[in-house]
């Protein structure tokens, strides 16, 4: 006999994405247990027009003109048209819910926004004038623009929302989500996040801030998260959604269900702007907030999904982090770091992460974290290295931490339906 | 070089589907921007945006709202290009 499921459950129904390793969810999540890699050599002349030291990243496999229509291309930005691609597959996904306007959320995410059409504005003005400038620039380059777009593409009326945490945007989203329906707001809840910034500027500006990977010559082998080699990320772009629903929604239309989120836990390192606190305080507050929201404990934990970007020092800090919290019971824990073939898809990558901790739970395989020739010796958790990795039978708990430049921290707490 | 009428409604007519997706053919001149094209009024002014560049001509926010019809932006896109 099954108990009714709890009022406050919620559980992952529907999957959606477009990323550099595949246009939808199935095929980026084969391509990620596969060990692909999404970097490739930029096919421009950013690097000799303006002196720009990084030659790749891991741009979009499929582009949305491929799949959304030209006046849906001209008026979104595309950040706001990944987020689009995403979102109707994740709700067909779902079997495109009945639910009332009422109760259905859209909570979408960029860490940076519309920069696309905030500097093609700002060249307009500048060499055209103000009389050129298209009526629809303020509209596309805001930055709840993704969510926006979403809310009218479903009639989700409970709320539209945009939180900003820089890199943990896309998990925050998704833990906001899980807030709206938990405190009764809305059933249903489609959420996530997404970025696009493969422009000059802010690969430039990345790159002033030393934190990008300039291994040119080897973009497949350049984000290694872990490997002693590490020199940095590789930027990505990208897209990925969930649809949360209330247990017992999804219980009474029989949903397919993926698996739950069972715990937010969310905190600030209040330390720097960039470098996260060497002492880890802040992540492991996120973490131990989010297994004590889903009421299990650090030995119960299976998987994690590491935020891990490939930096120097964030890699190791996370580690160390997740060490403190578990103490022996790490020794359990199988590590995956993922941006090792997405890059990093910024405002995008926590979404994405919690969706790869979602099929990695459903599917009990924790995906593989490649370019790791050299473990760092002072990783503290078991590594998914080349291939991935069967996670136990039963109940299971795993982790995905997203953390974001202001020190912003999220850690959610995924457990097997 | 100045535009012909029907010059100038063809160009209209792919401006207008490159906004609002749909085909050129729906484009004839009785037909009204908003209550046969549903074209709303952000989208109006990126259609007089791009005729205005497509065209040479300037066509004052005070006039758009006097452009009911397709026929309407066509005279005045015509009679402004020769003046």
């Amino acid at each position: 006999m099954t108990a009714a499921p709890a009022s406050r459950d919620v559980v992952v129904t529907g999957l959606g994405a477009t990323t550099p390793l595949g246009g939808d969810a199935p095929s980026t999540w084969a391509a990620a247990l596969a060990g692909e890699s999404g970097a490739r050599t930029l096919d421009n002349d950013w690097a000799e027009k303006y002196g720009i030291p990084v030659t790749f990243a891991a741009t979009i496999k499929v582009t949305p003109d491929q799949v959304l229509s030209r006046p849906e291309t001209k008026r979104m930005d595309p950040s706001t048209q990944y987020a689009m691609v995403a979102a109707r597959e994740a709700w067909q996904d779902a079997g495109a819910p009945e639910v009332d306007g009422e109760r259905l959320g859209a909570v979408v995410s960029s860490g940076i926004g519309g920069i696309w059409t905030t500097l093609d504005g700002w060249d307009t003005l500048q060499e055209r004038g103000a009389r050129r400038m298209l009526p629809m620039t303020v509209p596309m380059l805001m930055p709840n623009s993704p969510a926006a777009y979403v809310s009218l593409e479903f009639g989700a009326k409970a709320g539209a929302h945009a939180l900003v945490s820089a890199c943990a945007s896309g998990a925050e989203a998704i833990g906001y989500g899980v807030d709206m329906i938990r405190a009764g707001r809305a059933d249903v809840v489609v959420c996530g996040g997404t970025e696009a910034t493969i422009h000059p500027m802010p690969i430039a500006a990345f790159a002033a801030s030393r934190t990008l990977s300039l291994r040119n010559d080897d973009p497949q082998g350049a984000s290694r998260p872990y490997d002693v080699d590490r020199d940095g990320f590789v930027i990505g772009e990208g897209a990925a959604i969930v649809v949360l629903e209330s247990a017992e929604h999804a219980a009474a239309r029989g949903a397919r269900v993926y698996a739950k989120i069972a715990g937010v836990g969310l905190s600030a390192d209040a330390f720097h702007i960039t470098s996260p606190d060497p002492e880890g305080t802040g992540q492991v507050s996120a973490m131990r907030r989010s297994l004590e929201d889903a009421g299990v404990t650090a030995r119960d934990v299976v998987h994690v999904n590491a935020h891990a970007t490939s930096t120097k020092v964030g890699d190791l800090t996370e580690t160390a982090s997740i060490r403190t919290l578990m103490g022996g019971e790490a020794d359990h824990v199988r590590l995956s770091a993922t941006k090792s073939m997405t890059g990093h898809l910024l405002g995008g990558a926590g979404a994405l992460e919690t969706l790869f901790t979602v099929m990695a739970v459903h599917e009990r395989l924790a995906p593989p974290t490649i370019n790791v020739a050299n473990p760092d010796p002072e990783l503290q958790v078991p590594l998914v290295r080349a291939t991935p990795e069967k996670l136990p039978d039963g109940d299971i708990v795993a982790l995905n931490n997203s953390f974001g430049f202001g020190g912003h921290n999220v850690a959610l707490t995924v457990t097997s339906a | 070089m100045a535009y012909t009428s029907q010059e100038i409604l063809e160009g209209l007519a792919e401006i207008v589907a490159e906004e609002t997706g749909l085909p050129t053919d729906a484009v004839v001149s009785e037909k009204s921007f908003t209550d046969d094209l549903d074209i709303d009024s952000l989208s109006m002014m990126t259609i007089v945006t791009h005729a205005e560049d497509k065209f040479g001509v300037r066509i004052p926010d005070d006039e758009v709202k006097n452009l009911t019809t397709v026929g309407d932006a066509v005279s005045y896109i015509e009679g402004a290009q020769a003046a």
